[in-house]
Parts: C-alpha cells; sequence; structure tokens
C-alpha cells in the first residue's frame, strides 16, 4: 500500500490475544487500539504525549499509548480502559460530577487508578502531581480531585 | 430526577468506561480515511492546482477540489465568504485547497502532499490597522471592515473631575477541545448522505451542507456523535462539508479526524483585540462618561464576528451605570487565523479593559476598588450603554460583597495552601524549585463582568421539542426528542430532569440529538437550558395537559389533577389512577417551539436598542503568588459568586463554574496562539499551554438563585459568566502583588520582571 513496512502485532489486550496483521510501522498503539482492535475507549485528544487521553498500562507501566508504536507492543500485556479493574474511579468520576464532555475521562480514570495502586490515600498535591499529565478542558479539576478522593475513601 | 436537584449524568457510565461513542470513534465496513490539502501561505492567489500526481498514489480513491463542490461554493455562519476549498485566493495559513481519501489515513496524507499547488504569493495583511488602511490589499470584495457599531449615548461631550486612560491588548485564545474536528459521512446509494458529526448546532449545518452538496435539506441528515468539548470551537463547518463530499464522490463511508496541529486551523478562534478607554468621573466616584475603541481582528472569513464585535461594544463599560458613552467598535479582516465564537462572547475581551480602567479609577481617587464598583453598580432598572433597561435581578453589588466576604485563602504569602515550606506545587514555578519563597509577593484582585445570555439584535431565537408519553413494560415512560448539542455541559440531563418535573415520571428517556426533528438553536451562548428547555417544558406541559383530560371525570376536573410518581393525584393529594393503567396502549406526544421574548437591530448611528434577551452576572476575586524575580506565579485561589436564576442540576452549575474559571485563568496567564506573519508558530499542545490540575486553584463559589421573572423556572444562563470575569481578576492580583500596569494578556515572565 506504499506507506512503508508492514508489521504483525501479537498482543494481549485485557487478558485476551489480539493479532493485527499489516500494520504500518508508523502506526502508533493508539492507533492500533483503537482502528485496528476497535478498542475505542483511549482517547485521541493530541496524539503528542501532551494530555494524558490516551493513558493505558503497558506490563503494568502507565504510558500515553500515542508516544508507543503498535510495533512495539508486539509479545507485551496492555490493559486499556475497556479491561481495567476500575470501578471504584469509574463511580467516583460519575458521582462526584467529574465528567463533562468525558473525552479525558477515560485516561484520567486509569492514571488515577495507577495512583491510587501506589498511593491509597493521597494528598491534594499528590493528586495534581500525579494526573499534571492529564489535560481536562471541560471541569477545572475540582471535581477531579473529589473523584480521586472518594475513590480512596471507598477503597 | 427533578429541577434543583443534583442529578448524575445520564451518558456518565458510558464516559467513565471508554463506551461512549465520539465522533472520533466512529467506523464504517468499507470506510475510506479524508485528509486535507492545506495552504502553507498566509495570502496568495492560487494560480493553478494539479492533482494528479496524487490521484494514482496507492489507496486513493478521490482528490477533489473546488471544481467538484457542486452547489454554492462559499459559505459562513453570517456572511458567505467562506471558501469550502480555495479557489481564487487563500487567505490564511493553514486555508482548505483540496481534499483526499484512501484507505488508509497514512496513504491520504501523503498523497495530499502530492497535490500540487502553484501560489502567486502575496504579503499579508497581519495587523488590524493595517487592514484599516487606505492602501491594503482588499481582502475581501466589500472591504476589510466586516463590521463597525457605534454607540452614542448621552452627553457626547460630557467632562469629568477625574479622567483615567488605558489601552490593553489581548492575545489570541484557542478553545483547545479534547475531542478533535471529526465525523463520518455514509452515501445513502440514492444521492444523499447521512453524517455522524460532532457539532454545536445541527440544522444550520445541514442548511449549510445542503446549499455546499446541492441538494435539498432532506438528502442531508445529521446525527450528532459523541462531543469532546466544544466551547465555540464547533459553531462553524470543520470538515464536514469535505467528508460529504468524498462520500458521495466514492459511494463509500468517509471519516475525517483532523489531528491536533490540524484543529489549530480548522476551527475559529478568540478574537484578539486592542482596546482604549478613557473613563471620566466625578470625585465621589460615580462614573460620567466612558469613551472606548475597540478593534478586534477577524481574521481571514467572517464566522461571528458581526456578533462577536456587537457583544464586545455592548457590554463595553461592563455592568456599571454610565449616563454617558462614546463607543466605536470595529471588527476587520486580516490574513491572520479566521476568529469567532469562543466562551464569553465579545465580552472577554472588554472586561479586561473595564476593570483594568476600574481600578485605576480607584486608584486615582484613592478609594477602595471593590467600593468603587459598588458604587457604580447596574441594580434593577439600570440603563445600560445602549438604553436598553434591564429588569429582573441585576445583583453586581451584592456578587462583589460576596466575594469580598470570602475569608482569605489560608497559608502566607508563598506557601500556597499552608501545604508547608515544601510543597514545591504551590509555589511560582512549581517543582522547578525555583523559589521556597524568596521574592514572592502576594496580590489580590476583583473583577465583575456580564453578557447577553441566548441570541440578540432581532435574531428569531426558539428551540424545538417532542414529548411522547407511553407505557413499556406496564411502566410510563417519557421520551425526550430535541436536537440540542450535548457538547459535555449536561443538556441531556437537564432535558430529563425537566420532563420528569412536568409530567412526574420517573423513566425519561432522552433520544439522541438529529435533524429527524426540528431546530433547537446552537448549544452556545448559553442559551441552551434556557431555550430548549424552555421547548422540553412547554411540550411536557402539553402532554401532561392531555393525559390529564383523559383521566378527567364530574368529579374531577382536570384543571384539580396532576400526575405525581407515575400515578395521577387529585387536589387533596389522594390517589386516582396510575399513568400505566390510565394510558393503556395511548401514545401521547406533542412537539413545542420555544422562543424567548423577542430582541432588536441595534441603531445603525447610536447603538440604541433593546437588543438582548436576559443578562448573567458574575464576579470573582483572584488571589495569586507572583515570584517578582522571575516574573513566574501561581494562582492561589478563585473566588466566585454568581447569579444563575435557579440551578437546574447544582453539580452541573458548579462545574461550569469552575470549568469556566480554568479557561478565563488560561487567558490571562499562560494560553495563546502565536501568530507571526499570518503563520501559526505553536499549533500544538507542546506549545499551547492549557491550563492543567497544578495550574488551576481551587475555586470558592457563591451561586445564588434569585429567579428570573420571564424565563423557565426562573433559570439564567450559567456557562460564559465564569469565563468573562475570571481573568481580569487574576491580572488585577499580578498588579497588586507587582505594582506593575500590565495591560497585555496573557501575562508573560518579561512583563512582571524588572
Ligand atoms: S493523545 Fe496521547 S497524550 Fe494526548
Ligand atoms: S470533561 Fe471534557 S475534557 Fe475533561
Amino acid at each position: 500500500m506504499g506507506v512503508g513496512r508492514r508489521l504483525k502485532v501479537d498482543c494481549t489486550v485485557n487478558g485476551s490475544r489480539h493479532v493485527a496483521d499489516g500494520v504500518w510501522e508508523g502506526e502508533s498503539l493508539l492507533y492500533v487500539l483503537r482502528e485496528r482492535f476497535g478498542l475505542y475507549g483511549s482517547k485521541n485528544a493530541c496524539e503528542q504525549g501532551e494530555c494524558g487521553s490516551c493513558s493505558v498500562y503497558l506490563d503494568g507501566t502507565l504510558v500515553c499509548a500515542c508516544l508507543v508504536l503498535g510495533g512495539q507492543a508486539n509479545g507485551r500485556s496492555l490493559v486499556t480502559i475497556e479491561g481495567l479493574d476500575g470501578e471504584k474511579v469509574e463511580q467516583a468520576f460519575v458521582e462526584a460530577g467529574a465528567v463533562q464532555c468525558g473525552f479525558c475521562t477515560p485516561g484520567l480514570v486509569v492514571a488515577a487508578h495507577d495512583l491510587l495502586q501506589r498511593v491509597p490515600r493521597p494528598t491534594d498535591a499528590q493528586i495534581r502531581e500525579a494526573l499534571a499529565g492529564n489535560i481536562c478542558r471541560c471541569t477545572g479539576y475540582a471535581k477531579i480531585i473529589a473523584a480521586v478522593h472518594m475513590a480512596a475513601g471507598s477503597a | 430526577m427533578r429541577v434543583g436537584e443534583s442529578v448524575q449524568r445520564s451518558d456518565g457510565p458510558a464516559k467513565v468506561r471508554g463506551d461512549f461513542a465520539y465522533s472520533s470513534d466512529l467506523h464504517a465496513e468499507g470506510m475510506l480515511w479524508g485528509a486535507t490539502v492545506r495552504s502553507p501561505h498566509p495570502y496568495a492567489r492560487i494560480l493553478s492546482i494539479d492533482a494528479s500526481g496524487a490521484r494514482t498514489m496507492p489507496g486513493v480513491r478521490a482528490v477533489l477540489t473546488h471544481e467538484d463542490v457542486p452547489g454554492q461554493k462559499l459559505y459562513g455562519l453570517e456572511i458567505q465568504d467562506q471558501p469550502v476549498l480555495a479557489f481564487d485566493f487563500v487567505r490564511y495559513w493553514g486555508e482548505a485547497i483540496a481534499v483526499v481519501a484512501a484507505d488508509h489515513p497514512e496513504q491520504a496524507r501523503r498523497a495530499a502532499e502530492k497535490v500540487r499547488v502553484e501560489y502567486q504569493v502575496l504579503s499579508p495583511v497581519t495587523e488590524p490597522e493595517q487592514a484599516l488602511s487606505a492602501n491594503a490589499p482588499q481582502l475581501h470584495p466589500g472591504g476589510n471592515v466586516t463590521r463597525e457599531v457605534k454607540i452614542r449615548h448621552g452627553d457626547q461631550s460630557a467632562r469629568a473631575d477625574v479622567v483615567v486612560r488605558g489601552e490593553y491588548e489581548i492575545g489570541m485564545q484557542d478553545q483547545a477541545p479534547l475531542g478533535p474536528e471529526s465525523g463520518l459521512a455514509i452515501p445513502d446509494g440514492e444521492g444523499g448522505v447521512d453524517l455522524s458529526i460532532a457539532t454545536q448546532w445541527l440544522h444550520v449545518d445541514q442548511e449549510q451542507l445542503a446549499g455546499i452538496l446541492g441538494l435539498p435539506k432532506e438528502m442531508v441528515r445529521l446525527t450528532l456523535a459523541g462531543i469532546g468539548g466544544a466551547f465555540g470551537a464547533r459553531e462553524d463547518l470543520s470538515m464536514q462539508a469535505h467528508a460529504c463530499l468524498l462520500a458521495l464522490k466514492t459511494g463509500r463511508p468517509v471519516k475525517i479526524s483532523y489531528s491536533r496541529t490540524e484543529s489549530f486551523v480548522g476551527h475559529v478562534h478568540r478574537h484578539p483585540g486592542r482596546l482604549a478607554y478613557e473613563h471620566g468621573a466625578n470625585r465621589d466616584g460615580r462614573l460620567v462618561y466612558v469613551r472606548a475603541r475597540i478593534i478586534l481582528d477577524g481574521g481571514a472569513y467572517a464566522s461571528s464576528s458581526t456578533a462577536v464585535i456587537a457583544n464586545a461594544t455592548c457590554f463595553s463599560v461592563g455592568p456599571y451605570v454610565c449616563p454617558n458613552a462614546t463607543i466605536d467598535g470595529i471588527v476587520v479582516y486580516t490574513n491572520n487565523p479566521p476568529c469567532g465564537a469562543m466562551r464569553g462572547f465579545g465580552s472577554v475581551q472588554n472586561c479586561y479593559a473595564h476593570e483594568a480602567q476600574m481600578d485605576r479609577l480607584a486608584a486615582a481617587l484613592d478609594m477602595d476598588p471593590v467600593e468603587l464598583r459598588i458604587r457604580n453598580a447596574m441594580e434593577t432598572g439600570s440603563e445600560m450603554i445602549t438604553g436598553q433597561v434591564i429588569d429582573g435581578p441585576v445583583p453586581v453589588a451584592e456578587l462583589l460583597r460576596r466575594v469580598k466576604a470570602f475569608p482569605s485563602p489560608l497559608g502566607a504569602e508563598g506557601q500556597g495552601d499552608g501545604g508547608g515550606m515544601h510543597d514545591l506545587t504551590a509555589m511560582p514555578g512549581g517543582v522547578s524549585n525555583t523559589t521556597h519563597g524568596e521574592g514572592v509577593k502576594r496580590g489580590v484582585g476583583y473583577a465583575v463582568g456580564f453578557k447577553n445570555i441566548g441570541y440578540s439584535e432581532g435574531f428569531d431565537d426558539y428551540s424545538t421539542a417532542r414529548v411522547r408519553l407511553y407505557v413499556v413494560d406496564g411502566r410510563p415512560r417519557v421520551e425526550v426528542h430535541s436536537a440540542a448539542a450535548e457538547v459535555g455541559q449536561g443538556i441531556v440531563t437537564v432535558q430529563a430532569q425537566i420532563a420528569g418535573t412536568e409530567l412526574g415520571v420517573s423513566d425519561v428517556v432522552v433520544l439522541n440529538a438529529d435533524t429527524g426533528v426540528g431546530s433547537a438553536g446552537s448549544s452556545s451562548a448559553s442559551r441552551q437550558t434556557y431555550i430548549t428547555g424552555g421547548a422540553v417544558k412547554a411540550a411536557s406541559e402539553a402532554v401532561c395537559k392531555r393525559a390529564l383530560e383523559l383521566a378527567e371525570s364530574e368529579l374531577h376536573p382536570a384543571s384539580e389533577l396532576r400526575i405525581e410518581n407515575d400515578t395521577v393525584v387529585g387536589a387533596d393529594g389522594k390517589q386516582i389512577v396510575s399513568l400505566a393503567t390510565l394510558l393503556g396502549d395511548a401514545v401521547i406526544e406533542e412537539t413545542r417551539e420555544f422562543r424567548p421574548r423577542r430582541t432588536h437591530r441595534l441603531n445603525p448611528e447610536t447603538g440604541q436598542s433593546n437588543a438582548h434577551m436576559q443578562f448573567a452576572f458574575a464576579a470573582h476575586r483572584a488571589v495569586v503568588d507572583v515570584d517578582t524575580e522571575l516574573g513566574l506565579l501561581k494562582v492561589v485561589e478563585l473566588a466566585t459568586a454568581q447569579d444563575v436564576g435557579r440551578a437546574i442540576n447544582p453539580i452541573a452549575v458548579q462545574g461550569q463554574l469552575e470549568g469556566g474559571a480554568a479557561q478565563g485563568l488560561g487567558l490571562a496567564v499562560m494560553e495563546e496562539i502565536q501568530v507571526k506573519d499570518g503563520v501559526i508558530r505553536n499549533p500544538s499542545f507542546t506549545d499551547y499551554l492549557l491550563p492543567t490540575i497544578l495550574d488551576m486553584p481551587p475555586v470558592r463559589m457563591d451561586i445564588l438563585e434569585l429567579g428570573d421573572p420571564n424565563s423557565p423556572y426562573g433559570l439564567k444562563g450559567v456557562g460564559e459568566p465564569p469565563t468573562i470575569s475570571s481573568g481580569p481578576a487574576i491580572v488585577a492580583a499580578i498588579r497588586a502583588a507587582t505594582g506593575r500596569e500590565i495591560t497585555r494578556v496573557p501575562v508573560r515572565p518579561h512583563d512582571l520582571t524588572p
């Protein structure tokens, strides 16, 4: 198809094997997840690593899927918002009013989940530092902080 | 789920799980991807376009230019001046010239690079003053002035004891909604097209697309896709026409989704402006006159510039009584990026100026700045500089008193919120570890602003709602259908609350918005809860009336009945019959249009008129710490008071006040599209700075519900006022901390250092 070499990506996503053939070598992991695996929950707000809306776990580490090449995911294990064990965080985001347009939300839920794994009862300052890479244009963040506290409280 | 209760948004669960389909998440079998060829020049004559090389690239299915536009080749919200695809000239950097559809997005992008356009490069008009000069090139047939608005109120030669003057400059702000411009067009095989799209106004898109495609409206059907924020950026067409043209040409579904860089040229921005003010006051602080000249740079195409300049001019003095005013507002064409709607719509730019002027006046009079504002505050029955008398609650003084009365934030200067000396995130400079409090000065500033809610100047503002009541699984259900765009603000939930309240039914479903029902108008001007809410209320009342007529008997006239908890009850509160039993198989459906009171054109010579329908007011106090040695700052706290008339969904109202203040903060201290010689230098989230969770302080709030006698439930539009006075309060606080004049936003580090 004239856009360079083609790769096969064989990886585990949310516990099940996912294979994509004919992946262009320049395709980001975000593109592979969304357009090849149909997992549109990870969002594409900047595709420049600046907004966190594409946050996923890659072998247990929080990454921006837009900054990882699809080919790099070969043989590795991913957890996306669709497979996240994140009910407490998700429920708290809804209850606290932390969702408006919601485009930032999946990324924030994954990032907040990651924070709570490491720090079960974070302070305001710890929440701000951990979520500093996630841009939300709608909420002004107050209710996001409240949601993380709420999720921590019910942990 | 009633009006006035904090209700969780119905789309919340899907959004937190990643299941909610945004316009960029759409997919169809056999789908192609579109890419756009854009101008590398801010101003050039197009000599030729050669798409032959692109057409033979791998995977390419179509390449279209202006020659392939079957209908109107120009479009625009108020003036049809913008080409669907450029033909004779390109007038801004990034203007669309051709579109490509291919199997893979990268194939489409590479083919777009192969479209050869021959230009005669012209010298761009990049300054508004330059656009007005006699020898400037005429960018459009009517000249370079898009609109001029004059206000002549009272004595034009009034004199005053104390006079202050100032000139202010506002940078270009981007709405930066997180969701990219995107959508999916699917041809119907019979010459028509279905478009799933993120837009603020489905019907105005439909109307423009029908004209461009040369099709009757019924053949261009639009469905609202999930929207990742809007803030004005989705009022104009972006990729809509391009996707439809490609879909109709190829006979295949076509998806277009802009990259972030493309998004910066894919939508209009907030107008940058220069504002020169002179305020005259008596020794007691009362305003005698204001004279001002406001120039906004509208960029290459008109978009909603003509309405933005009207707002900038009408609200130029702020919510103060001013007996004499001479205001000239002008918006011009240049070869800069086109500007149009953004939250606050003209009232943001002027608020920086009138509030800076009020502080200067207070200093000249040696008065407290809040006291000076209160002395001049409008109240019920006050006259605007347009001659319009404001009815309903006008709590300007009250809002100012409330923000002043909030306790001071905890922690000494340089110590943020009291998190301790080593909480670097609370310091100016943050974790860059540039200060532990040395050289840090704290300032406190105040601002108040107002603007119109809904459309103004005689525009026929209305919305349509269809409400159905029927029984499903033995229970009554209400179904609400409107074309109101849910952009994140919560209009879906508001519609459910209103129908649930009026009909006393707990199961309320709001159908997705589409063009299968009448227009709702735009999700802008803070109008949707008022206007579509009004339509849902009216349709629900009509359905309720018919249901109660079914229940009517000699014993119980319909006028004494009401529905509560799915049951018809009498005047004494006694249950008469369950709604499910009453209805049986019957379906009651009513459609209503709702119109607020009329507005009128501005007099072209004097600007005097009842041009606006409703007014909303908010005040802010800002506390800011400034590292005066390095020019870094930290907004420590914002406090706001706003009259929302009636909070339909209080938790959503709070979200508007917090999120709107964050956008105000952005313009005040970091957000600016840097345009040099007509070229955007920072079209990315790397270089265009948005407030993060570390930048945005806590917001204290006082939400007043004073009730507007003219509106449904007494509500007022909520979304925009938080973005108006938040930034000016921050700049006032920075001035207080540094003693510097600061006449330009966003404030830059070198504006603060010696
Ligand atoms: S989309 Fe990956 S960081 Fe913004
Ligand atoms: S809710 Fe819209 S970007 Fe966060």
